[in-house]
């Protein structure tokens, strides 16, 4: 009996006694049915073949691990950006149950939002009572200044008509007439999370916008950050910076403290995010500014349709890329980036040139969303790494058309191939095939690096698996510190797995690196 | 068993009342259903005053806790067989918020024969909405058959658009079972159907039933010791910390639903001798089935904490008479000094320790006993997506002044915790982290925290030790700033 009070042997250890090792051996011979070692072994090595991965990347109809989410996923993140809004999503209630599980699991934070339930006699009348009865119990219970709506792929099907409704809703009086029910269509069957951030985002600006006149412009910029699993980090960096600066700014879509509350006691619901009277002051910013260009397509071309300037980011990773940020809220706001940045800047380019040995020449495939592939890219490029594979499951001809460019301004971009539309299956041939040194993407990377071998750096959403990552900054000069770091910690200790064993490999287990 | 304590009943009434009187009027009537305080043991009313509305529709814009159809088929019944491919039908984000989630752990090659820790989907875009997606399917069928040659059959777990639009998966499953001369199951677990994971349940096992069970000649020499463990999904081990135990006391597990599962042991669960039931709620349905058609008894047990797993090892035992019941009596007896020095260890943490529960299927009644094993009492406890025999059965567990709250809304659980500040609260994912923010220890009961086992006698060592590690942990002792602690200030100022 292996188990015992003085030392509990959690599930890891437990299952490799050998009572529990020689059950398990009874069990497969006996009641599995198994298919004989040899054909698993040779379908293992198969998978691992350049015929596995022809007949793979051919695939048409199938898709296996995408690295991408549905568009309400995105809605609901962008709602939590927002003073005391609660998101309400229209339509069947497990999707509800599965956002908030999700971004739970990642930020290991609360994820408050409401669904209006609907089931099959909804599927049949349409969902006009569930959203009455919902934003009356919503509004009563939970004392929201804004209920944001999204909806799912249910609500789509059968299309219900959200603006209708929700006049339905006030005029039976769920809600005030005047209160702010801002509202987004977001289909699970088209697009991804990034784009349901867009939907709402631009939702909530419409919704404050919508028939009024922008005034003359004050000298303001707006910021929104897009879909982005470490806005906790980010987007206090970013403030710091601006604050530097002494920049006029306002962020659009800030949900850094509502996914970050401390614990003394009480639960908050809501905190911190973009206060309503702030939204509708934006309108009359002297422009717009948004970190991430695949996450808000939509909202931007509202911003320019209102009469606002502008200006997009591709996730600004690295040197270069927060110089042009920077320079970009120099130039609008006509501030002087001040000296204590450039030394910010200038203790990143030494830490850069310190390490650049181990960085050289370094191969990487990189995964996540669009605008993360495409700014990550550029930083492996600054640090003279090879971006070899590039892949975003939800990336399209557009942005393979733009990573193609990026790659091409840079020697290190020379061999690189970007795969939009591709799934982790698919880069696990790609692996096999052209191996890497290193893999870049979300917690969903760890069977990669289980089958290839390939070492992984979680650097994007979501991370389940390693606690707080989100709580420190990629973007600016201090982010660009924390991704060389997270880099440069797993080539070293993956360097040092290889040389550790004593008497065969260590005469390489260096002390001083 | 004996272990005597009684809980607050006019507090517990009290806090229902104060709930209720937040909502509007239409949702007060209807959430007043499903609140209830349990009345004594003794008392011959006992399991009705027990027995609130469940099983009904959520009320709209509450927070319930509930999922959906789709994830009681895919997340809890059929993903864990690990031979098969199971396929989220439809858009992408079902498969993707359910990839890896529940820790169903099993032995395999992923990837090559195994696949449970998989997201393969349909992707369904606009225009699979607009034309039907059934050839889509048909394709997705064929390439899974030539990308995973091993797999040893196929699911189709149903999104909410293919109910909708009306494609026929019958027919696509029929179709290429027969070309690929392999398992294809339907399964219409949209979620929409029904008002919680519940009905998803059902349906997988009616899809067990329809599509599985007869398909094949079996070739298969039963015993008369041969059981089918039903409703243990295998979360952190537990499958395996409670099979061990069945093979101690001389029983042949043929079947291990759906844990670490092959579609061979589903295939010949019919020929067992007895279904051993763990998760009554989630698999009851093909149990009464199998009972029906093929004549195998069927057996509810609790192999959470000691007094429950001794007697449901001897429960099982009697089934099979003396032989086994000998054994039985021989491994209980084994097991005794790992039971008493666990509860030696923890009984002075943890006693008196007040707990309130709300979980899924069967762990809101199975593991009361398991903290009253450690001296804990339970003050409050409901069910996501019990039914009226799920809180039938309940009574038996609860002691007077039990808390007992189906379908919970955020709100009300939030409630009810800060007005009785338990020093334990077990639930899922999306009530861990209000409840630590309230300084509240937590335990998530549905994946054992990234624990477990909690199953078997093994698995009751970490389960005490976790309850310990959460309830007695510094942390807690640290949430108030000690410049805003009066009672520190005034020390401090002498």
């Amino acid at each position: 009996m292996p188990q015992s009070a003085e030392k509990t042997l959690d599930h890891a250890p437990l299952f490799c006694e050998p009572e529990y090792r020689k059950m398990l051996a009874k069990k497969k011979l006996k009641f599995e049915c198994p298919h004989p070692d040899q054909v698993v072994s040779d379908q293992r090595e198969f998978t691992k073949s350049w015929e596995y991965r022809e007949k793979n990347l051919a695939r048409q109809a199938l898709v296996v691990n995408p690295a991408k989410a549905c568009q309400p996923l995105g809605a609901v993140f962008a709602a939590a950006g927002f003073e005391r809004t609660m998101s309400f999503v229209h339509g069947s209630q497990g999707c509800v149950a599965y956002y908030r599980s999700h971004l739970s699991r990642h930020f290991k934070e609360p994820s408050s939002v409401v669904s209006s339930s609907m089931t099959e006699d909804a599927a049949v009348f349409g969902g006009l009572k569930n959203m009455v009865d919902g934003l009356a119990n919503t509004y009563k219970l939970y004392n929201p200044k804004m209920i944001a709506v999204s909806t799912t792929c249910m609500a789509e099907v059968i299309g219900d008509d959200l603006h209708g409704f929700i006049e339905n809703a006030k005029s039976e009086g769920s809600v005030p007439r005047d209160f702010d029910v801002p509202f987004a269509h977001t289909p699970a069957f088209v697009g991804s999370h990034v784009d349901g951030y867009d939907s709402m985002v631009k939702g909530v600006l419409e919704n404050f916008w919508k028939g009024t006149a922008r005034s003359e412009a004050t000298a303001s910029i707006n910021i929104i950050p897009g879909f982005d699993g470490f806005c906790v980090g980010n987007n206090r960096e970013l403030k710091r910076l601006l604050d530097l600066m002494q920049v006029t700014y306002m962020f659009i879509q800030d949900a850094s403290d509502q996914f970050d509350t401390p614990s003394d006691g009480n639960f908050r619901m809501y905190d911190g995010g973009t206060k309503i009277n702030d939204v509708k002051a934006a309108l009359n910013a002297e422009g717009t500014l948004s970190l991430q260009y695949y996450n808000t397509r939509k909202t931007l071309d509202y911003c320019r349709a209102v009469g606002q300037a502008t200006t997009s980011f591709r996730y600004p990773l690295g040197v270069e890329a927060t110089d042009e940020l920077l320079m970009a809220i120099s130039d609008i706001s006509t501030r002087e980036i001040p000296e204590v940045i450039r030394l910010e800047r200038g203790r990143l380019i030494d830490a850069m040139a310190d390490s650049q040995a181990w960085l050289y020449g370094k191969k990487y495939a990189i995964y996540g969303d669009p605008d993360f592939v495409y700014g990550m890219a550029r930083f492996i490029m600054e640090t003279g790494g090879e971006p070899t594979h590039c892949l975003a499951t939800n990336g399209t001809s557009a942005w393979e058309d733009e990573m193609k460019e990026l790659l091409a301004s840079s020697p290190f971009g020379k061999n690189a191939q970007v795969w939009p539309g591709k799934d982790l299956w698919a880069l696990r041939s790609l692996l096999f095939t052209e191996p890497v040194d290193l893999l870049i993407g979300n917690s969903y990377g760890k069977y990669l690096e289980r089958d290839t071998g390939t070492p992984l750096v979680r650097l994007t959403f979501p991370i389940f698996d390693r606690h707080h990552h989100h709580r420190f900054p990629l973007m600016g000069y201090q982010g660009g510190l924390r991704l060389l770091t997270a880099i440069l910690d797993k080539i070293f200790d993956n360097l040092d797995r290889e040389t550790m064993h004593a008497g065969v490999t260590d005469y390489s287990y260096d002390l001083t690196r | 068993m004996s272990f005597k304590y009684d809980n607050d009943s006019d507090f517990h009434a009290k806090l229902i009342a104060d709930v209720l009187s937040q909502y509007p009027g239409k949702a007060a009537k209807r959430r007043s259903k499903h609140l209830s305080v349990a009345t004594s043991e003794t008392d011959a009313n006992a399991i009705s005053e027990c027995e609130v509305k469940s099983n009904i529709k959520s009320v709209p814009g509450v927070m319930t806790i509930r999922g959906c159809a789709y994830a009681g088929s895919k997340g809890v019944v059929w993903g864990p067989i690990k031979d098969m491919v199971h396929i989220s039908h439809g858009p992408v984000g079902c498969g993707q918020y359910s990839w890896s989630q529940r820790r169903n752990y099993y032995v395999g090659l992923t990837g090559i024969d195994t696949f449970v820790t998989m997201q393969f989907t349909s992707d369904f875009q606009e225009k699979d909405i607009v034309f039907g997606g059934d050839k889509k399917l048909e394709k997705v069928i064929d390439e899974i058959a030539e990308l995973f040659p091993l797999s040893n059959g196929i699911t189709l777990q149903s999104e909410c658009p293919i109910g909708l639009i009306g494609d026929d998966i019958e027919a696509v499953a029929r179709k290429k079972a027969k070309e690929h001369a392999t398992t294809v199951v339907p399964v219409r677990c949209e979620g929409f159907r029904g008002v919680s994971q519940s009905l998803g349940h059902h349906i997988a096992n009616d899809a067990i039933r329809d599509w599985v069970f007869d398909k094949k000649d079996i070739k298969f020499d039963p015993g008369p010791y041969d059981v089918n463990v039903i409703g243990d999904y295998n979360i952190g081990g537990d499958a395996w910390a409670s099979r061990i135990l069945l093979e101690e006391i001389g029983l042949r597990v043929v079947g291990n639903w759906s844990g670490d599962a092959t579609l061979a042991e589903v295939e010949r669960a019919p020929r067992a001798a007895l279904n051993l039931i763990h998760c009554y709620r989630s698999m009851n349905y093909i149990s009464r089935h199998m009972e029906e058609k093929y004549g195998i008894p069927w057996m509810e047990y609790n192999f959470f904490g000691h007094s429950q797993i001794d007697a449901s090892l001897r429960n099982i035992a009697e089934h099979f008479g003396p032989e086994i019941q000998e054994k039985a009596e021989k491994v209980i007896a084994k097991y005794q000094p790992l039971v008493w020095a666990v509860i030696d260890k923890y009984w002075q943490r943890l006693s008196g320790k007040r707990v309130m529960l709300y979980v899924g299927g069967l762990r809101p009644r199975h593991v009361v006993t398991a903290y009253e094993d450690l001296g804990m009492e339970i003050v409050g406890t409901g069910y996501e997506f019990g039914h009226g025999d799920d809180y039938q059965r309940t009574g038996h567990y609860v002691k007077d002044g039990t808390l007992i709250y189906d379908d919970v809304t955020g709100y009300e659980l939030e409630k009810f915790i800060e007005g009785i500040r338990p020093d334990l609260v077990g639930s899922g994912v999306k009530e861990k982290y209000p409840v630590q923010k309230m300084g509240i220890p937590f335990r998530q009961m549905h994946s054992w925290d990234y624990s477990g086992p909690y199953h078997g006698y093994d698995g009751f060592a970490i389960f005490a030790r976790d309850m310990d590690m959460a309830i007695n942990n510094p942390v807690w002792g640290l949430y108030d700033a000690p410049w805003k602690n009066d009672r520190i200030l005034a020390a401090v100022a002498g």
